[in-house]
């Protein structure tokens, strides 16, 4: 082999390397999800709100597929979320009890409706999509508060029931089954998300969000993979859905409200777009902080919400957990000789 | 024998080409072909119609009458997509990059695209050993590869045009449209860029506007002069060189 052969296969070798780098599980998200595991076993700790955090993470996360990694924002997010809630609901209400294989059931469906969302707006950009999206919501939410003998309208779906989980853990009042149930849906829809960004066609919605015109010169499907965005972002969101309708076995208009689909974007900011976690670390932000917010002026919570976003986008920009992680970089002694493990910014 | 004919048969034809903008024409009857292998540079001053010409045929403008023909199919009304899938890429006379990626995601990404493989999956990229090698291939080849992991937008503007450049060739164009690829470099630069196109193999046919002389007839096999909308000369640098047709075109009357 010759000196200059030697080179090249080196150069190679740590070019898979880098790539290899990037897929791998870090201490740090270990460390993270043992973490979440382990509020089970805080003494008082809310289980209740604790699951909540949970698929609240997962569908601010499907948000950043779209939003983080393809750069696509979304004004609607909540009619996906909805669409699950809602066949997660009829299911339990006709005599489908079984919680995963329903749960499959809503993230297909819920697919297939962000699918044909993708179709519509991938033509579209900027400040149309807000309003095409945020148009979808509204038409969804307004169809299915108005057919109150369809959904029960405002008051929203009575008599779903959701066998125990495996047939061996019953949704409980004091929320166990409920918070181990939501936990391990939301890590594997994680890991499954995951895998999915450091892949090709997670590579691609990177091209593409940061060039679109540049990836149609290199022939790329550049419309196709915005539905398929949209597919994959719209079934994680209808699994958080889904996963609300099980826990909670109620599901009302509410889960595809305007108000939701503002709430998931804030989650989302707040917590960082293009990283996945940030949906779970606004989430945990968030809910932590309206359920003590609230507790203490009931009415007038939003204030601080409000204000908690304000100082965040202007201070923090890319959101906490980017800047938590900037600060960590610094703290480090430099290792100029190997690939940095870096994230794209946002 | 076939081979003979393949040799011979234009990479890239237009016949009878019209375009006019509104009442302006600016080609009446374009007639032009390009062989299998080519160096083929199109050179004329301003306004002669050669950025409207590789419109054109890139399919970012449509023609009023007339047919592109790539390999002897039409693909005039073939998407940009489609075109850069039978095989014509183009580059683009300001850089368009991928900003937050670096140059080997930038160049593994274009090779994934080349091959169709960048869909729905959970394999992780570093899965794609051999793409991964090539692209470190073609970084080394274009003196890249010490940049392969910094930022995309922080290396000097030379090596962007030739990042650029490294993307259009990853797809293994059977003809490369290069539009001003020396343009904002330095003489040594632009030398560096052409010597690095020479190299390419025959397999790809080039063509390219370009308004440095010296680099026209050092690196172009044939020359296209185009002037107001008409294509007046086709032939080799040298003779191109000593036409008092060119002169007269180039210094006026």
């Amino acid at each position: 082999m010759s000196a200059l052969e030697r080179l090249t296969s080196d150069h190679a070798k740590a070019a898979t390397g880098y790539f290899a780098l990037l897929a791998r599980w870090n201490i740090w998200e270990v460390l993270f999800w043992l973490a979440l595991a382990g509020m089970y076993f805080v003494p008082n700790v809310d289980l209740v709100l604790m699951s909540q955090i949970f698929i609240w993470g997962l569908f601010a996360m499907s948000l950043d597929i779209l939003l983080g990694y393809r750069g696509i924002p979304s004004l609607g997010h909540a009619a996906f979320f909805g669409v699950g809630a809602y066949v997660a609901g009829y299911c339990g209400k006709f005599g489908w009890t079984e919680p995963i294989s329903a749960l499959v059931l809503a993230m297909a469906i819920a697919a297939i409706v962000g699918w044909l969302t993708g179709k519509l707006v991938q033509r579209v950009t900027g400040v149309g999509l807000l309003m095409v999206t945020l148009g979808l919501n509204l038409i969804l939410y307004d169809l299915v508060h108005r057919s109150t003998d369809l959904t029960g309208g405002d008051d929203g779906l009575q008599g779903v029931t959701i066998a125990p989980v495996f047939g061996l853990f019953r949704f409980d009042i004091f929320g166990r089954t409920a918070f181990w149930y939501a936990l391990i849906m939301a890590f594997l829809l994680f890991a499954v998300a995951r895998a999915v960004v450091k892949s090709p066609f997670g590579l691609a919605l990177l091209g593409a969000r940061e060039n679109p015109r540049r990836m149609i010169m290199l022939g790329a499907p550049v419309e196709g993979d915005v539905s398929r965005a949209f597919a994959l972002g719209a079934a994680l969101a209808g699994a958080a859905g889904a996963l609300l309708t099980q826990t909670t076995q109620f599901v009302s208009p509410n889960t595809l409200s305007f108000q939701r689909s503002a709430d998931v974007l804030v989650i989302l900011i707040i917590g960082g777009t293009g990283r996945l976690y940030g949906g779970f670390v606004g989430a945990l932000v968030f809910l932590i902080l309206r359920d003590w917010l609230a507790a203490i002026s009931p009415v007038y919570w939003y204030f601080w919400i409000g204000l908690l976003l304000v100082i965040v986008v202007s201070f923090f920009r890319k959101g906490l957990l980017p800047s938590v992680e900037a600060l960590i970089n610094r703290w480090k002694p430099s290792k100029a000789e190997e690939p940095s493990q870096r994230v794209p910014p946002a | 024998m076939n081979d003979m004919v393949l040799e011979t048969r234009a990479i890239l034809e237009t016949r009878d080409l019209h375009m006019a903008f509104g009442g302006l024409v600016i080609f009446d009857c374009m007639n032009f072909a390009l062989r299998r292998g080519e160096r083929h540079a199109i050179i004329g001053p301003n306004g002669a119609g050669k950025t409207t010409f590789v419109s054109l045929v890139t399919g970012l403008l449509k023609p009023k009458s007339g047919n592109v023909f790539l390999d002897g199919r039409i693909i005039t009304n073939d998407t940009p997509q489609q075109r850069v899938k039978a095989g014509m890429v183009r580059t683009f006379q300001i850089n368009s990059l991928f900003k937050a990626l670096n140059p080997l995601e930038s160049v593994v990404l274009a090779l994934l695209e080349r091959d169709n493989k960048a869909r729905l999956s959970l394999r992780s990229v570093s899965a794609e050993t051999e793409l991964i090698d090539e692209a470190m291939a073609l970084l080394t080849q274009f003196d890249l590869a010490r940049d392969a992991y910094g930022l995309t937008e922080a290396l000097p503007y030379g090596k962007q045009r030739l990042l650029e450049i490294v993307l259009a060739v990853a797809l293994r164009p059977k003809l490369l449209l290069l539009d001003e690829p020396a343009a904002g470099l330095s003489t040594q630069q632009g030398h560096e860029v052409f010597s690095q196109l020479a190299h390419l193999s025959k397999d790809t046919a080039i063509l390219f506007i370009e308004h440095d002389m010296n680099l026209v007839f050092r690196y172009a096999d044939v020359v296209s002069v185009f002037a107001a909308g008409a294509l007046v000369m086709q032939d080799t640098p040298e003779n191109v060189r000593k036409s008092p047709r060119v002169r007269e075109v180039y210094l006026g009357n």
